[in-house]
């Protein structure tokens, strides 16, 4: 395997210009010719559809839910970056190209963190295009917020629902061009399996989820934006069909997977009520903008929070981390969630929550002000809860929310197998061991926008794509291959069903690939999650049939991946003998609890090429050294 | 913590040509925490375990936003609570013994898919025709060039917040889609971005609404009670204006 980043010599500002002007166009006649597949429909696919289908090329956009509209983007709450520096606060692109680059703790690559910071305010511009309406001054110019991890007011926000009104304009810019006929839509589809013919990706495998029909699509390229695989534990923020199936499925043919094992757990979410419990909701980051984090001294303090005077409080990250307070990156808020809990300082009923007090911001700007910023996160917080954060603290926890890890791609976002693009959250590309806030929304529109367009064309226009038809042997052995498994899911008619044994796998996970890890949870992980995926192979239930809708089967094919990738995660993990961002690998940290960051030996992506499964996952690391031209390595630090 | 038992009164429908029936089941140890759609999980796992298929239903985000969801219980689309999809609702509506019928959202334009879910793609073309703002990627203006008065930024997204749920049709007696095609037209039309488009956009969209057999508005405002987020009937005003405006 041959992962060779293509980056683009010159000075790092200038990178991204003159690659553009260097690579290879497609005249407007031939991109007519021209089929490109786009498997996901969040920022990263609606953007790149409507873009590609804008530039002439012929689209076909697929998607799991009912419409291109509600794909996981919708969640959004907080906001997206951009260095336009309107606050005039010093704001700059070298500044968000430096803030993310550290707030990966320098696992990212240079060349393409910079070009997203450069892209950022062209994003801006074309979404207030569209219409999409964000939070204004009075003046009637574009008002913006704070997100951790940066010292500068950069987030534009659209209330607490940035990323429904963000993907609202994208998929509103695609459904422009499906009225046009440059794109063909198929929501309700699911691929299940990439084809790969001489070497390159010319098509895709899906299922229609009404007619349970597996259908064979070809194309000249195709581009996966599909997703993160945070539902590999289960409980996390994700939509209920956020999966892994599209980029396993591509890693199984031959993609390498990269950086496994960097998960994002969000310090600010509802802690868990009970078993029944199927997913958890995020309260934004934004809210750390006002509220303050704290526990009670005492351990085991069970008085109701307002009941403990101010002098009996411990605002834990305003008293360690001095200079960046309550807005620390969210890995390091986590961490010290855990932390404190785990030292016995958690409140609630079970322990595993800490507060998020709004007290001092209400007296300071009153109720009013505080509704107008947050009333709809409150609102949902009320609703889920029952208790009323206008006058008691939220109790939030940690939950794992978005995975940095995904398919391996060059500077051209081109994975390495020729022909498939990975776009969004599902290639690993910007945001190193450690996203900051209000930047994945900044990316997938990014690569969709003003990424992937340019560079699929250098792709064609360089490369010999011939005419190829769905009859071809690649097709119907990858379609057999789908089939074939969904087949074998149903025929297995365990004793357990799907959910009971995706809670456990998650469980394993959360234990011991989660905030932090250690050598011998790791290895103990890889035994449990073998045993178990045996289990699942032989002991599960999976209800109805192949050839109609049925929602159950779909998740049985997706938890059937989850079982391999979550080998994969804590293989990676275990390589990684280090701490860095939001992998806390317990040998490594200093008597304070912070990451110990080895770059003399791990300074590299770690990019996964899949061998097998037999029993155990059989794969093989090949690594991309980081090479680090602009910015100094240095250990972060937010005191 | 209190558990309750809930009796349940479910359609049952294995596809688009069979008349579909109500079949009734009971559910002990309901948690008061639990939200609506994790009582229904709960409910199919006991129903995976005997043997019998579970009752299929749409959600994906269980937050309220993605608009998939759209149950209507006990005559009511997204339940008792003002405000609230029903991936927001909680048991704790709910007392112990209670009955709760659960439907889909019942139009013309909707047909039933399986069991509670349905085909809602109607929506998605009346957007197609015209729910945009034509502006190329790449093409646009400095963002701030154009300022928007707070107050019409906020009224655009009032409207903008929609979440496309068709709830506003199942409640409508006349399975009207009025609700939602004036939120986009109104969202759209208050803008400055929005103006070129505006009288194109208008009659396309209102156009395709009749085509796909949702009926007419004729202001019972049920709509506007049932929308999980408020969306007002002054959006249909909005939509009514700019058309006769558009057409002459
Ligand atoms: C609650 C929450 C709040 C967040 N808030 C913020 C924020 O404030 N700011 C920020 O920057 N980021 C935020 N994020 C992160 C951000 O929303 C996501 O990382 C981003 O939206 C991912 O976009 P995407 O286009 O890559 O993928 P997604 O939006 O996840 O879209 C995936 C698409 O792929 C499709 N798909 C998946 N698998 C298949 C398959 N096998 N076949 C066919 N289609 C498939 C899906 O149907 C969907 O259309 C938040 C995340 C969550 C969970
Ligand atoms: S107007 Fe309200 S009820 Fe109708 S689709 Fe939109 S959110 Fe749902
Ligand atoms: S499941 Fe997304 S709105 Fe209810």
């Amino acid at each position: 395997m041959k992962l060779d980043p293509k980056i683009p010599s010159g000075p790092l500002e200038e990178k991204w210009n003159r690659h553009k002007n260097e690579i290879n166009l497609v005249s407007p006649n031939n991109k007519r010719k021209h089929h490109i597949i786009v498997v996901g429909t969040g920022l990263a696919g609606a953007s790149a559809a409507a873009s590609l289908a804008e530039l002439g090329y012929n689209v076909s956009a697929f998607c799991i839910q009912d419409s291109g509209r509600r794909a996981h983007s919708i969640a959004a709450q907080g906001g997206i970056n951009a260095a336009k520096n309107y606050q005039n606060d010093g704001d700059s692109v070298w500044r968000l190209f430096y803030d993310t680059i550290k707030g990966g703790d320098y696992r990212s690559r240079e060349a393409n963190v910079y070009r997203l910071a450069e892209n950022s305010n062209n994003i801006i511009d074309q979404a207030v295009a569209q219409g999409v309406p964000f939070g204004r001054e009075y003046g009637g110019l574009l008002d913006n917020r704070s997100f951790g991890g940066a010292q500068v007011s950069r987030t534009f926000y659209s209330r607490g629902q940035t990323g429904q009104q963000l993907l609202l304009g994208a998929y509103q810019a695609m459904m422009k061009e499906v009225h046009s006929g440059k794109i063909k839509y198929f929501p309700r589809h699911e691929m299940l399996d990439l084809v790969v013919v001489d070497g390159k990706a010319r098509g895709i495998i899906s299922r229609d989820l009404v007619s349970g029909e597996v259908m064979k699509f070809q194309a000249d390229a195709v581009v996966l934006c599909t997703g993160g695989y945070g539902n590999v534990f289960y409980l996390s923020t994700n939509a209920k069909n956020s999966n892994v199936t599209a980029a396993w499925r591509c890693h199984k043919r031959g993609a390498a997977f990269a950086n496994p094992c960097f998960v994002q757990i969000h310090p600010t979410c509802i802690p868990v009520s009970g078993d029944y419990q199927s997913k958890l909701t995020l309260m934004s980051e934004s809210l750390r903008n006002d509220g303050r984090v704290w526990v009670p001294k005492k351990k085991g303090d069970k008085r109701p929070p307002n009941e403990i005077p101010e002098d009996e409080r411990y605002y834990y990250l305003e008293e360690r981390y001095p200079s960046f307070g309550n807005l620390v990156p969210r890995d390091v808020a986590s961490r010290n969630a855990k932390m404190v809990t785990d030292d016995g300082m958690g409140v609630g009923s079970s322990g595993l929550a800490v507060y998020l007090d709004f007290r001092d911001a209400i007296k300071r700007d009153g109720e009013d002000v505080i509704r107008a910023k947050y009333g709809n996160l409150f609102d949902m917080y009320q609703n889920i809860t029952d208790e009323n954060p206008y006058k008691t603290p939220m109790r939030i926890f940690p939950a794992v929310h978005y995975t940095m890890g995904g398919l391996w791609v060059d500077y051209n976002l081109m994975s390495n197998i020729p022909g498939l693009f990975v776009a969004g959250e599902a290639n690993f590309s910007d945001h190193g061991a450690n996203r900051l806030g209000a930047s994945a929304l900044m990316q997938g529109l990014s690569d969709g926008y003003f990424i992937v367009p340019y560079t699929i064309g250098d792709y064609l226009a360089g490369n010999e794509v011939p005419k190829i038809s769905t009859d071809h042997d690649a097709f119907k052995e990858a379609e057999s291959t789908a089939s074939g498994q969904l087949d074998k899911l149903l025929a297995v008619k365990g004793d357990k069903t799907i959910i009971e044994f995706h809670r456990e796998l998650g469980k394993i996970m959360w234990d011991k690939v989660g905030i932090s890890r250690s050598k011998e949870g790791l290895e103990s992980a890889v035994k449990e999650i073998r045993k178990l995926r045996d289990e699942f192979w032989q002991n599960v239930r999976v209800p109805g049939e192949k050839n109609y809708y049925n929602k159950y089967l779909e998740f049985a094919a997706r938890v059937a991946d989850y079982f391999e990738l979550a080998e994969l995660m804590a293989l990676d993990a275990l390589d990684r003998n280090e701490s860095c961002g939001c992998h806390l690998r317990d040998e490594y940290q200093t008597e304070e609890g912070e990451a110990i960051r080895n770059d003399k030996d791990y300074s590299y992506v770690s990019a996964w090429e899949y061998l097998g499964v037999n029993g155990k996952l059989e794969t093989k690391i090949h690594k991309e050294p980081l090479e680090f031209e602009f910015v100094e390595l240095k250990q972060r630090s937010y005191k | 913590m209190s558990t309750m038992t809930i009796k349940l009164k479910i359609w049952r429908q294995k596809n688009s040509h069979d008349p579909g029936h109500f079949e009734d089941y009971k559910l002990d140890d309901v948690n008061e925490h639990m939200s609506f759609l994790e009582m229904l999980d709960v409910l199919n796992e006991n129903l995976i375990k005997e043997g019998t298929d579970p009752v299929e239903f749409d959600y994906d985000c269980r937050e309220g936003i993605c608009g998939s969801c759209n149950l209507v219980i006990n005559g009511r689309a997204h339940g008792p609570k003002h405000m609230t999809a029903v991936c927001q609702l909680h048991m704790r509506e709910y007392n112990n013994g209670d009955t709760i019928v659960i439907e889909p959202p019942r139009a013309a334009a909707f047909p039933v898919i399986k069991d509670l879910v349905v085909d809602r793609s109607a929506f998605d073309r009346i957007i197609e025709a015209g729910g945009y703002v034509s502006v190329k990627t790449g093409a646009a203006p400095e963002a701030n060039l154009i300022p928007v008065p707070q107050d019409t930024s906020n009224i655009a997204f009032d409207y903008a917040t929609c979440i496309g749920c068709g709830a506003c049709v199942a409640a409508c007696p006349n399975s009207s889609a009025s609700l939602f095609t004036g939120a986009k037209i109104a969202h759209l039309n208050s803008l400055p971005q929005g103006q070129p488009e505006r009288d194109k956009r208008t009659i396309a969209m209102v156009n395709q609404m009749e085509k796909e057999g949702f009926g007419d508005c004729s202001n019972f405002a049920e709509c506007e009670a049932v929308c999980p987020v408020g969306i007002s009937i002054a959006s249909i005003a909005e939509m009514r204006k700019d058309y006769v405006k558009a057409i002459f």
